[in-house]
């Protein structure tokens, strides 16, 4: 399949890459990894007619500890993210979860940056940004996770606004991340994170809704002093998941509380 | 939109014109001739297109040429040395690692990507390191079979022991 024409620009800093946005009108967009633009385009489901390359802007790719916040650069790629000594001690979480998506060469182009503002629900990091109130650093301002995931890929992200950094606090207790799918490089047909953090726990669902979800009723059943098995119990509450081809919305509630149980055991809550 | 994308294809500096929307997959086929790396799916699912590109293993169908300007890229075509399969792809030979072989490139590409992150891989660590490869003919056993006996092969040239 071939995507329609349009004009790719290659830019070496994100200043170019701004202007060109915002001269490329509306429609145009940023490539980073391209590993959901790209199949879209070939699809034609989108059409821009101008995009702008953001892989050879310097200093966009990084993972730093700055006191108790965890920085992570918008360029940071999968698999980078995966090994990163930085995440891997004061994040765990982020890496478990970017280990798991899609597949080695899927992890070698997809960025974090690109997976956030994309904001598809059934990718990992939304819902790993949305569980931990991670913000997001743009060209413009700083967005907070709760008011950034408004919609099935929709974000408030101007077209000609760029995300360059997400902060994460430092996280490095206890956590799991629990992904059902039917294949091992496909998205998550749901899943479910948590990770324990300052004096409580935090649940984040992931492909339950159009939007990342926190279990917000196990965190308070949690906090309450129940186990994980009485908390896990509370799961599905409030979700209406759309049926899939292999999972009726009953099965994904099923699920849900199955995988949070032994997410939650498994990580020692 | 057309671009003069100047890359090093297999060692060999080319300069060509593609346009914007070109895929790299497309490029490497038609215009630089190198038809060892296949369409599959063309949904960046089944890996039949995976070649290397500044060392790392990339889906070409999921990239455009003009991505890969001043890139290093390698195809299936860069391994063997005239008659001489190099181990990965005489593993395959030997192992029954292919039927049709449509998918066969790619998995290569993978296996040697797999193998310089993971020089001794478990069977598991084997099947998930080539998650993003699919085959539709030989439901794996002898693809696995045939990782491990490359596995053993490339550790035996390096003069170490696994």
């Amino acid at each position: 399949m071939i995507p329609a024409e349009f004009d790719l620009l290659t830019v070496t800093s994100v200043d170019e890459a701004v202007r060109r946005l915002a001269e490329g009108g509306d429609e145009s967009r940023v490539l980073a990894g391209g590993h959901s633009l790209i199949p879209f385009m070939k699809l034609r489901f989108a059409v821009p007619p101008v995009l702008v390359d953001i892989n050879r802007v310097a200093d966009l790719a990084y993972v730093r500890l700055d006191g108790d916040r965890v920085r992570v650069g918008a360029l940071t790629r999968h698999a980078a993210l995966a090994e990163d000594p930085v995440a891997r001690e004061h994040l765990p979480l982020l890496s478990l979860t970017a280990g798991k998506i899609g597949d080695p060469q899927v992890r070698n182009r997809g960025t974090i940056g690109g997976a956030v503002a994309h904001a598809d629900p059934a990718g990992e990091f939304p819902t790993v940004c949305l569980m931990l109130d991670a913000e997001l650093v743009t060209t413009r301002r700083t967005i907070r996770s709760a008011d950034f995931f408004l919609g099935r890929y929709t974000t408030p992200l101007a077209h000609d606004e760029i995300l360059l950094e997400i902060v994460f606090p430092a996280a490095p207790g206890p956590h799991a991340y629990l992904k059902f799918a039917h294949n091992l490089f496909d998205w998550a047909l749901l899943g479910v994170a948590v990770q324990q953090l300052g004096d409580g726990w935090r649940v984040g669902l992931v492909n339950l809704g159009d939007t990342p979800l926190r279990a917000a009723a196990v965190e308070r059943a949690l906090a309450a002093g129940a186990s994980a098995s009485e908390a896990a119990e509370h799961a599905a509450e409030g979700l209406t998941p759309l049926p899939a081809l292999r999972a009726s919305a009953d099965y994904k509630l099923h699920l849900t509380r199955v995988l949070t149980g032994r997410a939650l055991q498994g990580a020692g809550a | 939109m057309k671009h003069i994308v100047t890359t090093t294809v297999n060692g060999v500096v080319r300069e060509d014109v593609v346009e914007s929307r070109t895929l790299l997959v497309h490029y490497l086929r038609d215009t630089v001739g190198l038809t060892g790396t296949h369409v599959g799916c063309d949904t960046s699912q089944c890996g039949a297109c995976t070649v290397q590109v500044d060392g790392q293993a990339v889906k070409a169908c999921t990239m455009f040429a003009a991505q890969a300007e001043g890139s290093d890229v390698r195809t299936i075509e860069s391994l063997a040395a005239g008659e001489a399969l190099d181990p990965v792809q005489q593993a395959f030979a030997d192992n029954h690692g292919l039927q049709c072989g449509y998918c066969t490139p790619g998995f290569i590409m993978a296996t040697r990507a797999l193998l310089e992150r993971n020089p001794d891989p478990s069977d598991s660590e084997i099947r998930e390191g080539l998650d993003g490869n699919l085959c539709r003919c030989t439901g794996y056993v002898n693809i696995v079979k045939s990782v491990r006996a490359a596995a053993q092969a490339l550790a035996e040239s390096n003069g170490s022991t696994t």
